[in-house]
């Protein structure tokens, strides 16, 4: 089902659903956008490239309480924190950043291992994806499965027509939507606008990684001299990992009052040797050689044999953020060089 | 500018040529407009890959720590030069395992203000003359690029390298109208607005830890944030765990600052860092005379005494 939602109708139908959902939007903070909380439609940043921190946060968090505990010095009481009930609207979310958590899912929600922190949130989650009529030069979607206008994994989906947006639905979840969306039928020009759009966002991606055959070639490159060279100039930070929109490893820490506290879990980076240190003190990753080719064999490698995916979605964050311009493209093409 | 790259494309090559060195970290050019990548060059036949521009943005001297038993040479500003200086009074680099190819630095233009004067993505981006040139889809922009400098290079004293085995090009005229008068205008403001302002910046913080590694003066084996026992910090966002970060970050480089603003670029999240070490700098300019990485025979001023050090602050 395909509706016309005009330009002045965004913010009633915004309004409508901070009535009865939290709404998570990108938003404008200091220089760049972020996704957050939106308390009202005015707040919305829709026309944004992408945002800087993915909004993979939504289900994810960098810090989150998992449960408190107190001990009463006979036996201890546990209090859960967890919300089971909310439900959530995640407004404007770019296609590459839906497939990190269509990605994200074979991780946290997979038949042998369930965690309830992740799918609470995900499964309460309404996800409205935002069409991308011009992607920015390190966009790479298209090369790891997905695309500008990849409708995968959202239950609507907006295309800006410049007029206004057109809205499909795809999922029953996105159904329950359409009673505040006070639009039309879309007519036929407006679908074939759309139409063109998404063509001529198609054409717009100029990068390109070669993904075939990746996985075979490092997996003959464990121990390749390549990896000698390849981290010198990485300064070792976590910003490739923490924008990442499908990195996805934690650790889980108590923080302590004297008898009362919280168990954490907050995101860890493969970039950081403290990921990798044992208590005996021997560290299994000991330079940023065997860190970078864990990052690197992580999402082409590993994750493709246990999940028949790559871990990447070519959102190109990694690429602009870099302190020192190390640039995964570049990477993969120097790998299938080697 | 082209003429310092050939030149220092000809002094690599003779470095290497000669076996001076084992290899050179220089600059080639990026994989994004306005940008240049740190460059670890071995074989001669490379050297023509080196550059020199305006966006040469990054400190060298922070791979110096690094590299053990090498002999390095190092294409270094002023800034880079200062951090090898206060490296090698700190003894953590040895000053002839580096042959400092010093280049005298006009300054680097800050990316992100550049990619906000315009609407769309910069698609390319080149020096001409005093203008940088922008082009993106449906624009085509000069920007005078001393007007687009890094905040830290626009504050700079030291352009022209202290010290170098070589210098490329002719030594500039040291122009900047001081390094410290932003700091005493935000001293200024009340303690209620200095609070708002660092607790508003450090909000962003991602714990990255892209400051403290791209900073030169941050070597330690062990951070005081990755240590498990004894636990200083909470590795999440609570506030108090993010702040007390920042303050200590700063605390620790007391003296030892060299103020390049390589936290700063590094920062994803575009967080003010620099104010709150170019404080610091300036107490320890006013309390020992002391500024780090200007003297290779001054020993840094939190590691000595004199008997005429100032002592108004023991109550």
């Amino acid at each position: 089902m395909m509706k016309k939602l005009p330009e002045e109708k965004v913010t009633p139908f915004v309004e409508k659903l901070l009535k009865d959902y939290e709404v998570l939007g990108p938003i404008q903070t200091a220089g760049f956008v972020s996704f957050g909380r939106i308390t009202s439609p005015g707040e919305l940043k829709l026309n944004h490239q992408n945002s800087t921190k993915a909004p993979k946060e939504a289900f994810f968090p960098q810090w989150e309480v998992l449960f408190r505990y107190r001990s009463t010095g006979q036996s201890v009481e546990v209090q859960s924190t967890e919300d089971p009930g909310r439900t959530r609207i995640l407004f404007g979310i770019r296609p590459c950043d839906i497939r990190a958590a269509l990605l994200l899912d074979l991780v946290f929600d997979s038949l042998d291992s369930k965690d309830p922190y992740y799918i609470n949130k995900r499964k309460g989650t309404i996800v409205v994806g935002l069409g991308c009529n011009h992607p920015v030069s390190t966009c790479f979607c298209p090369s790891v499965n997905g695309g500008p206008f990849s409708r995968e994994g959202a239950d609507l989906f907006m295309t800006d027509l410049g007029d206004g947006y057109l809205v499909e639905v795809l999922s029953r979840k996105g159904r329950k939507l359409l009673q505040y969306l006070n639009g039309k039928e879309a007519s036929e020009e407006d679908k074939e606008r759309a139409m063109a759009i998404e063509d001529s966002a198609a054409r717009g991606i100029s990068s390109v990684i070669e993904a075939d055959g990746l996985m075979e070639k490092l997996e003959k490159m464990m121990e390749a001299p390549f990896w000698d060279f390849l981290h010198e100039k990485c300064l070792g930070c976590g910003i490739c990992t923490y924008l990442c929109p499908t990195c996805h490893c934690f650790d889980i820490a108590d923080e302590a009052f004297d008898l009362r506290g919280q168990r954490v879990r907050y995101w860890d980076s493969c970039q950081f040797p403290l990921f990798t240190l044992e208590t005996s003190g021997h560290n299994p990753r000991p330079t940023g050689r065997e860190r970078i080719r864990q990052r690197i064999m992580h999402k082409f490698n590993y994750f493709f044999s246990t999940h028949k995916a790559i871990a990447c979605v070519g959102c190109g964050r990694c690429i602009i953020h870099c302190p020192v311009n190390l640039d995964i493209r570049r990477v993969i093409d120097d790998i299938h060089r080697e | 500018m082209e003429e310092i790259q050939n030149k220092i494309r000809q002094e690599v090559a003779q470095l290497l040529s000669e076996g001076q060195v084992d290899f050179v970290i220089g600059f080639e050019q990026g994989s994004l407009p306005l940008r240049a990548t740190p460059f670890f060059l071995r074989d001669i036949a490379d050297a023509n890959l080196l550059v020199w521009s305006p966006f040469c943005e990054n400190n060298l001297a922070t791979y110096l720590t690094k590299i053990q038993g090498k002999r390095v040479g190092l294409i270094a500003k002023g800034c880079d030069v200062r951090s090898v200086v206060a490296l090698v009074v700190e003894k953590q680099i040895q000053r002839d395992h580096v042959v400092v190819i010093g280049v005298p630095c006009q300054g680097m233009v800050d990316r992100r203000r550049i990619e906000r004067e315009v609407d769309g993505e910069i698609l390319k981006a080149h020096q001409e003359g005093e203008e940088i040139v922008v082009e993106g889809r449906d624009f085509r922009k000069s920007l005078p690029w001393k007007k687009y400098l890094y905040p830290s290079c626009k504050r700079c004293e030291h352009r022209n390298p202290l010290i170098y085995d070589t210098l490329i090009g002719e030594k500039l005229v040291e122009e900047a109208e001081g390094a410290y008068h932003e700091i005493e205008a935000f001293e200024k403001l009340s303690p209620d607005e200095r609070w708002s302002h660092f607790t508003e910046e450090a909000s962003r913080c991602i714990r990255c830890y892209a400051c403290r590694q791209a900073c030169p003066m941050c070597y330690c084996a062990e951070c005081f944030v990755d240590s498990s026992f004894p636990k200083w910090i909470e590795k999440g966002l609570d506030p108090s765990d993010v702040q007390f970060w920042h303050i200590v970050r700063a605390y620790h480089q007391t003296g030892r600052c060299v103020g390049c603003g390589a936290c700063e670029r590094a920062c994803p999240m575009e967080i003010d860092l620099v104010y709150m070490t170019q404080k610091i700098n300036r107490d320890v300019k006013e309390l020992f005379g002391f500024e780090a990485g200007l003297d290779l025979d001054s020993p840094p001023a939190l590691s000595t005494y004199r008997v005429d050090d100032q002592q108004e602050f023991i109550k």
